[in-house]
C-alpha cells in the first residue's frame, strides 16, 4: 500500500469484470450499481480514481443507506395475490409516524437520533444501533466500539446531546454449545458473551454513563452471528436541537487520529458472515473511550457557547460519510494530508475511509475556530481543519495537492439505482404440544426449569459489571427487591438532579415467536415494551419507540417475506397505540455460510423494540418486588391459548401454532386503566406477564420481595375456552401484568380498573411457601421461594 | 458571610464531576470544575478554594492502575500547591477513583507519626483489584467509626451507599494498619468481612481512611450518587414517606462546607 491514488478501470469492464471488482475490493455493490457507476463515470469519459468509487461503495451501502428498506418489493403471501410495496420504511415506520402526528415528537428519522420534548429546558435524544458483524469476529472491541458509536450518534445529534443512559440487549448462542458442534471459523458463544460484556462495561462505565437496562437472549441460531445492540439516550437543550452548514464554514475534524482500522466497515457488515470472516481482523475499529470522554467534554462546552453549526460522528464509511452528509447540501472540499495520522503510509483512499474510532466532525464559522482551538487545548483533545464547506453541490477530495476525487453531491446521495426485491411469505406448520394435566397435577419442575432456562434466569452477574448508579440520577434500579437482585422490567432515571421529572427506558424482543409468525413476534415486541414501560409507572400516551431489525439475507425472498410480515405489525400495532417511531436502524445479511459445505444458517428474524416514556413524578414509580404479606395478587388482562413459541412449549420440544396475538383494542385500555391505577398510588407492585407467563411472572416478584404466594388459577379471566391448568400457567399472551394490591386500596384498584379483564389469583404470604391450586382446587405448584430463587439464579451464576 | 468554595478536579476520564458538583451546592458551596490543566498552567488558583475534590472516574483510563497517572501528575506538577492547600488547614476529598488518587499521592494516609524520615508525598497504602477480579455496581452498608474526620461529625453510626469499582481492596503493611487504628484514622468499614458486604476484599473492611488531622478524606463509595431518598435502591419498600427526604451521601458534603464556614473563612 503505498501513498498513491489509483484508476478503477470500470470504463471498459464486462459484468464479470465488474463484478469482480465488487468483491476483491469489499465495495459489496451489486452488478446493478456497478452499472450505474460505470454510466455515470462513461458520461463523464474517465475512469474513477479508488477514492471515488470507495466513496460510492460506503454510500450506497447497506449500512449507510438502508436501501432493503426502501427497495420496492413484490410480496406473496400464502397463495393470496401479490403485491408491491413502495419501501417498507417509508410505508409502514415513518407513515406510522406521521399519522400518529404526537406533537412532542421533535425530531424523527432525519438526524443521528430521534429528538423528543423532556421539561422546558431540554430534550432527550434516543438512538439503538446494532454492532454484530465485528463483534462476531472481535466481541470486546466490536461491542465496546458499538457503545462508543452510539454515544457519537447522541453527541451528533442536532448540536450534541450529553449521554445520559446506556440500554444494551445482546443474543448469542447456547452458552453449552459443544465445542465440537461449532460452525467452522466462529468463536464460541461464551468467549462472545464474555467477550462482549467486558467491552460494553468498560466502554460503558469509563464514559461515565450508566448503562440500567437491557436484555440477553440465547438461540442456537445466534452462535456464528451473535446480535449486539447498543443504545444511548441523550439530554440536549431545546435551542440546540438545529443544524445547519453555510459555504464557507470550515470542516473540522476532532477527536482521535486516523489510522488503518476499521477500514470497510460499512461495506462488510453488509454482507454475509463466512468461515473466513475471521481474518478479516482490520474491519473492526479499535476503541478509546478516554478519547470520546475528552469529546464530550469539549464539544459540550463549545456547543453552549455556539461556536459550530453542524455536527456529525464519523461512523461507518469514516471521513467519506460524515463530510458527504454533512456537506450534501452545499458541497465541501477536503485536503487528506491535513488529517492527523495514528502512523504513516495511508493512502488516500484509507484515510478518506478509515473507521478510527472516536471522531467527529463539525461545521466551524471560521470566526469560532480560535475559541473552539482554546476549548479544544485545555481539554487536550487534538483538532483539525480539514477543509470548506463549499457551495458547488461537489464533493472534492484532495491530497497534496491533487484533486483524488470530484463527485456531484447529487449522484453520490441520489444515484442509487432503487432496487426491485421479491419476498414470499408461507405460514409454517409446527406440531402441537397438548396439555399435560392428564399426565401431572405437579408444574413445580417445570416451573423451576423454566426459571432456569438461559433467556429468563438472572443477569445480575452482568449487570453489577456496569456502573448503573453513575451520574447520579437513577431512580428504579435494573435490580429490585429486598435483596436488590430481583429484574425489573425498566429502568428509571432523572437526568435533571433536584427535578422529579424522569425518563424510563425499557426493550421489548421476542425472536421464538418469529418461528410462528414474523409479525406476531414483531408486534409482541412493541407489546412487551410498553408493558414495561407502564409496570414501572409510565404511560402509552408518552412513550416513542426504536425499532431495530435484524434480519437474515433480504435477498432471498424467504427472508425479505418475514421482513415485510415484521413491517406490517410494526404499522399495525404502533398506530394502534399511538406510540411513534423516532428512530431506528437496520442490520441485515446476519447469515452465515460454510464455504465448504455450502450450508447457509440465517438468525431467527429478530426485530427489537426499544421504548422511552416522560414521567413527570417519579415518585409515583413502582417496582416488581411484593412489599408485603396480606397484600392481594391479581392478574391483569385476558389469558388465551397462546402458548406456540413459548417458552413452556421450548421446555418440553415444540414450537406450536399459536404464538400471542395482540389486541391493542384490549391492551390499549388495560395499560391506560393500570397506568391510572398505579399513578393513583393504588399498586404496590407491577410487574409485566411475558416469558414463562403468570407462573414466571408471579414467582420473580414472590421472591424478589422475600415473601411467599398462595395462588389458584381460578379467577384468572381468560379470552377463549381455556382450561388446562399448563396452559393457564405458562401461556404468554400479550397485554398481562402482575400486580400487588393492598387490602384497604382493593376497592379503589377495582374501580380504576373497570373496563378491563383483572382477577384475583391470591395473596402475599409471610412464610416462603409458593403455592398454586389448579382450577380443580388441587395443588399444583408447592415449593420455596428460596428454592425458586436459586434455580433462577444459578444457571448464569458467574 | 462569603460562601466556601469548592474546587472539583478534572482531567480526562474523570465521570462524577457532575454529580459532585450538585452534592456540594446543594450543600450550599460555591462550585467550580476545573480542568487540572489550568491549576498547572496557573489559570486557576487552588489558594482561592477552601475544599478541593477529586471525583471519581477513570482518570486516564486508570492504565496501568487505577488513579496512578493522575497521582503522578499532581505530584510532579502540583506538589508544592498541595502542600500548601493542607498546610492552610484546607479540607480534600477523594471519592472512589479520587480515594485512590489521594493513596497513590500519599496525601492518605499522610506521613507516619513516629517515622519522620519518609519523605512527603510518599505511597504507603493501595488500593488492590477486588478479590471477585472484576468492576461490581452494588450497594454497601457502612460502619462509621469514631475518627477526626471532619467529612463525617455526626453522620449516623450505619450508613447505606454505593460502590462502583474494580479497585477498590484497601490494603497496607500490617504496620501501617496499625496505625491508622491506632491515631483512628478509619473513617468507613464495611459492616461485615463477608463477600458482597465487603465487596473487594479490603483489609479489616476497610471503605474509607481520613489524615490524622482528619481533613484529608478518601472513601470508596459514593456519597454523591445518594442525595435524595429516591436514589435508595429500595426506596419503593421504605413505609415511611414522611421521612426525610435527604438521602445518606449528603450530610457528608454539608460538613465540610459547615466546617469551613465554622473555620476558615
Amino acid at each position: 500500500m503505498s501513498n498513491t491514488v489509483n484508476e478503477i478501470n470500470i470504463l471498459n469492464a464486462d459484468d464479470a469484470e465488474l463484478m469482480r471488482i465488487s468483491r476483491e475490493g469489499t465495495l459489496s455493490l451489486n452488478l446493478n450499481e456497478m452499472k450505474t457507476i460505470q454510466t455515470h463515470f462513461g458520461a463523464l469519459g474517465r475512469n474513477p480514481t479508488d477514492v471515488e468509487i470507495e466513496t460510492i461503495a460506503q454510500t450506497w451501502s447497506e449500512h449507510c443507506v438502508h436501501k432493503t428498506f426502501k427497495s420496492i418489493i413484490r410480496y406473496s403471501e400464502d397463495g393470496k395475490a401479490p403485491e408491491q410495496i413502495d419501501g417498507l420504511f417509508p410505508t409502514y415506520i415513518q407513515r406510522a409516524t406521521e399519522e400518529i402526528d404526537k406533537p412532542w415528537c421533535v425530531s424523527v428519522f432525519s438526524d443521528n437520533a430521534g429528538i423528543i420534548e423532556f421539561d422546558e429546558t431540554f430534550n432527550l435524544v434516543f438512538k439503538v444501533e446494532t454492532h454484530n458483524h465485528p463483534s462476531a469476529i472481535e466481541p470486546y472491541g466490536g461491542a465496546g466500539t458499538g457503545i462508543g458509536g452510539v454515544i457519537r450518534d447522541s453527541l451528533g445529534t442536532g448540536l450534541g446531546a450529553k449521554p445520559i443512559l446506556n440500554t444494551d440487549v445482546f443474543c448469542f448462542g447456547m452458552p453449552d454449545t459443544p465445542y465440537t458442534q461449532l460452525p467452522k471459523g466462529t468463536l464460541h458463544p461464551k468467549r462472545v458473551f464474555k467477550g462482549v460484556v467486558a467491552g460494553v462495561r468498560d466502554y460503558g462505565n469509563r464514559m461515565g454513563i450508566p448503562t440500567a437496562n437491557g436484555a440477553i437472549l440465547f438461540d442456537a441460531r445466534y452462535t456464528a452471528n451473535p446480535l449486539v445492540f447498543c443504545g444511548n439516550v441523550g439530554l440536549i437543550p431545546r435551542n440546540r436541537c438545529e443544524k445547519s452548514v453555510e459555504p464557507g464554514d470550515l470542516v473540522v475534524a476532532i477527536g482521535g487520529q486516523t489510522g488503518r482500522d476499521g477500514i470497510h466497515g460499512a461495506t462488510f457488515s453488509s454482507a454475509e458472515l463466512d468461515d473466513t470472516s475471521e481474518n478479516l481482523g482490520s474491519v473492526v475499529q479499535i476503541g478509546n473511550p478516554i478519547m470520546e470522554k475528552k469529546i464530550v467534554d469539549a464539544l459540550l462546552q463549545a456547543r453552549d457557547r455556539n461556536l459550530y453549526r453542524s455536527i456529525t460522528d464519523c461512523g461507518a464509511g469514516g471521513f467519506s460519510s460524515a463530510v458527504g452528509e454533512m456537506g450534501e447540501p452545499v458541497g465541501a472540499e477536503v485536503h487528506l494530508e491535513r488529517v492527523s495520522l495514528k502512523y504513516e503510509g495511508l493512502a488516500p483512499w484509507e484515510i478518506w475511509l478509515s473507521e478510527a474510532q472516536e471522531r467527529m466532525v463539525i461545521a466551524v464559522p471560521p470566526e469560532n475556530l480560535s475559541e473552539l482551538m482554546e476549548i479544544c487545548k485545555a481539554e487536550v483533545v487534538e483538532a483539525t481543519v480539514l477543509g470548506t464547506f463549499t457551495d458547488t453541490h461537489r464533493l472534492q477530495v484532495f491530497y497534496e495537492g491533487a484533486i483524488v476525487a470530484d463527485l456531484e453531491m447529487e449522484f453520490l446521495h441520489h444515484g442509487l439505482p432503487k432496487p426491485v426485491k421479491q419476498a414470499v411469505w408461507q405460514p409454517p406448520k409446527h406440531q402441537e404440544m397438548p396439555s399435560r394435566d392428564e399426565a401431572t397435577k405437579d408444574y413445580t419442575d417445570d416451573l423451576k426449569q423454566l426459571l432456569a432456562s438461559p433467556n429468563i434466569a438472572s443477569k445480575e452477574s452482568v449487570i453489577r459489571q456496569y456502573d448503573h448508579e453513575v451520574q447520579g440520577g437513577i431512580v428504579i434500579n435494573p435490580l429490585v427487591g429486598v435483596a436488590n437482585d430481583g429484574p425489573s422490567d425498566a429502568c428509571v432515571v432523572t437526568p435533571v438532579l433536584g427535578s422529579r421529572k424522569g425518563v424510563i427506558v425499557a426493550n421489548g424482543i421476542n425472536p421464538k415467536y418469529s418461528d410462528v409468525d414474523p409479525y406476531l413476534s414483531a408486534a409482541s415486541a412493541i407489546d412487551e415494551a410498553l408493558r414495561n414501560i407502564v409496570a414501572v409507572g409510565g404511560s402509552v400516551e408518552k412513550t416513542a419507540l426504536l425499532d431495530n431489525f435484524c434480519w437474515g439475507n433480504p435477498d432471498k425472498p424467504d427472508r425479505l417475506g418475514e421482513l415485510v410480515r415484521a413491517a406490517k405489525a410494526c404499522y399495525d400495532i404502533a398506530t394502534a397505540y399511538g406510540t411513534p417511531y423516532i428512530s431506528g436502524k437496520d442490520s441485515l445479511y446476519n447469515e452465515y455460510s460454510d464455504t465448504t459445505t455450502g450450508e447457509q444458517r440465517a438468525i431467527p428474524s429478530t426485530l427489537l423494540i426499544s421504548a422511552i416514556c416522560v414521567i413527570s413524578d417519579i415518585r409515583r414509580a413502582v417496582t416488581m418486588d411484593v412489599k408485603a404479606p396480606g397484600n392481594f395478587i391479581y392478574v391483569v388482562g385476558n389469558t388465551y391459548t397462546e402458548l406456540g413459541g413459548s417458552h413452556y412449549f421450548g421446555i418440553h420440544g415444540f414450537i406450536g401454532n399459536n404464538a400471542p396475538i395482540v389486541r391493542p383494542d384490549e391492551g390499549k385500555l388495560t395499560m391506560q386503566r393500570l397506568s391510572a391505577a398505579i399513578n393513583s398510588g393504588f399498586v404496590r407492585s407491577c410487574h409485566d406477564c411475558s416469558e414463562g407467563g403468570i407462573g414466571v411472572a408471579a414467582a420473580e416478584m414472590a421472591f424478589a420481595g422475600g415473601y411467599g404466594m398462595s395462588l389458584s388459577l381460578n379467577d384468572i379471566p381468560t379470552g377463549d375456552e381455556i382450561t388446562a391448568d399448563d396452559f393457564l400457567l405458562f401461556s404468554e399472551s400479550n397485554s398481562r401484568f402482575i400486580v400487588e394490591v393492598e387490602p384497604q386500596h382493593r376497592d379503589a384498584y377495582e374501580t380504576h380498573m373497570e373496563g378491563v379483564s383483572t382477577g384475583c389469583l391470591g395473596t402475599v404470604t409471610d412464610t416462603p411457601e409458593f403455592v398454586i391450586n389448579g382450577k380443580t382446587g388441587q395443588t399444583i405448584v408447592k415449593t420455596s421461594i428460596d428454592i425458586l430463587k436459586s434455580a433462577w439464579q444459578t444457571p448464569l451464576h458467574s | 458571610m462569603t460562601t466556601p468554595k469548592v474546587l472539583i478536579l478534572r482531567t480526562a476520564g474523570t465521570n462524577c464531576d457532575a454529580e459532585t458538583d450538585t452534592a456540594f451546592r446543594l450543600a450550599g458551596a460555591e462550585t467550580a470544575l476545573v480542568h487540572i490543566q489550568n491549576l498547572i498552567s496557573g489559570k486557576v488558583n487552588l489558594t482561592d478554594y477552601q475544599i478541593l475534590a477529586i471525583p471519581g472516574g477513570f482518570s486516564y483510563g486508570d492504565d496501568i492502575a487505577a488513579g496512578i497517572l493522575l497521582a503522578i501528575e499532581m505530584k510532579h506538577k502540583l506538589t508544592d500547591m498541595l502542600n500548601r492547600f493542607v498546610a492552610d488547614g484546607k479540607l480534600v476529598i477523594g471519592i472512589c477513583n479520587g480515594f485512590q488518587v489521594l493513596v497513590r499521592t500519599g496525601l492518605l494516609p499522610g506521613m507516619s507519626s513516629s517515622d519522620s524520615s519518609t519523605p512527603e508525598m510518599t505511597q504507603r497504602t493501595t488500593l488492590a483489584m477486588n478479590t471477585s477480579a472484576r468492576f461490581e455496581c452494588r450497594w454497601v452498608d457502612l460502619e462509621t467509626q469514631e475518627s477526626p474526620c471532619v467529612f463525617t461529625e455526626g453522620v449516623k453510626p450505619r450508613v447505606y451507599l454505593p460502590v462502583a469499582h474494580a479497585e477498590g481492596r484497601f490494603t497496607a503493611p500490617t504496620d501501617v494498619l496499625a496505625e491508622l487504628e491506632a491515631n483512628h484514622q478509619v473513617v468507613f468499614r464495611y459492616a461485615e468481612s463477608e463477600y458482597p458486604i465487603n465487596p473487594n476484599g479490603s483489609d479489616a473492611d476497610i471503605a474509607g481512611i481520613c489524615d490524622a488531622t482528619g481533613r484529608i478524606f478518601g472513601l470508596m463509595p459514593h456519597p454523591e450518587r445518594f442525595l435524595t431518598k429516591w436514589n435508595h435502591p429500595r426506596w419503593t419498600r421504605l413505609a415511611d414517606n414522611t421521612a426525610s427526604e435527604e438521602g445518606d451521601g449528603l450530610v457528608i458534603f454539608k460538613n465540610a462546607v459547615n466546617y469551613v464556614k465554622t473555620n476558615l473563612l
